[in-house]
């Protein structure tokens, strides 16, 4: 199968996009470390993808819908193009071919 | 090989974008012209890496086949691989180029195509492009590139404009 990006990495983000969560939940679930963990969290923050915000004395973790979107938007309004394209040509085709 | 079906992971939904369309030719047909015939219909002029013009798109017909571009000078630029061959039913491919269409092997995702019969002579070809978030880590680097109104913002009114010219 293909790897999607780093394995651990990508179960923190699904597990952000359930809810929010903070690091120790984190690590509760998975099995890495609580410093890999973090690492994690701030290579997705980096990236836009994640957010934080301070909870009492916790730090919760949650995806930030705008950068998903923004994604999504980005390849939707690209495979909505290409598909209309594949559709007008099988129908030129089948209109040639009769 | 026969590729076990993914199940359809609900929290992966969020970094997949799915697509469907119906087109009026029988599925034998509809798989052929998508996969055989994909430079007849690739907007290759807007989605196409080299720097020499691109004439063709090219999907090897087998697992582990290559998916790639074709330039003008015959030199070709990989796009990703082919990891289910399946005609007339599926195909899935990786999908390995950056935002700006460049290959990036830090990015793993994959597009699963599904056709199947509509009434007797339509085809339903169902897209499904999933592992986006592997473009996590370039995100910021995304919103550069096309956050300016010449980049992203003008590339999505350009999809605009075409989609609706050519509906």
């Amino acid at each position: 199968m293909t790897a999607l990006g780093d394995p651990t990495r990508q179960a923190i983000f699904e597990r952000l996009v359930e809810r929010p969560r903070p690091v120790g939940e984190l690590a509760g679930e998975l099995p890495v470390s609580r410093p890999a963990v973090s690492q994690h969290l701030k290579v997705l923050k980096d990236a836009g993808l994640v957010v934080d915000r301070k909870a009492g004395t916790r730090r919760v973790y949650q995806v930030d819908p705008q950068a998903v979107a923004d994604l999504r938007a980005y390849f939707d309004a690209f495979w909505d193009q290409s598909l209309a394209a594949f559709r007008d040509a099988v129908e030129h085709e089948e209109q040639r071919d009769g | 090989m026969v590729e076990q079906q993914q199940s359809q992971e609900p929290q992966s939904a969020a970094t997949a974008v799915r697509q469907s369309i119906v087109v009026r030719a029988p599925q034998e047909r509809a798989f052929a012209i998508f996969t055989e015939r994909m430079g007849s219909w690739w907007p290759l002029d807007n989605y196409a890496l080299g720097t020499q013009p691109v004439v063709d798109a090219v999907v090897e017909p087998r697992a582990g086949g290559r998916w790639y571009e074709r330039s003008e000078d015959g030199s070709e630029v990989d796009w990703g691989r082919v990891v289910a061959w399946e005609p007339p039913d599926r195909v899935v491919l990786t999908w390995e180029l950056s935002a700006d269409f460049r290959p990036d092997p830090r990015i793993q995702t994959e597009v699963e195509l599904r056709f199947s019969p509509d009434g007797a002579h339509r085809t339903r070809v169902e897209l499904e492009h999933r592992g986006l978030e592997a473009y996590g880590e370039r995100t910021a680097e995304m919103r550069e590139t096309y956050g300016s109104d010449g980049g992203w913002a003008g590339l999505l009114r350009a999809y605009a404009a075409t989609a609706e010219s050519g509906a």
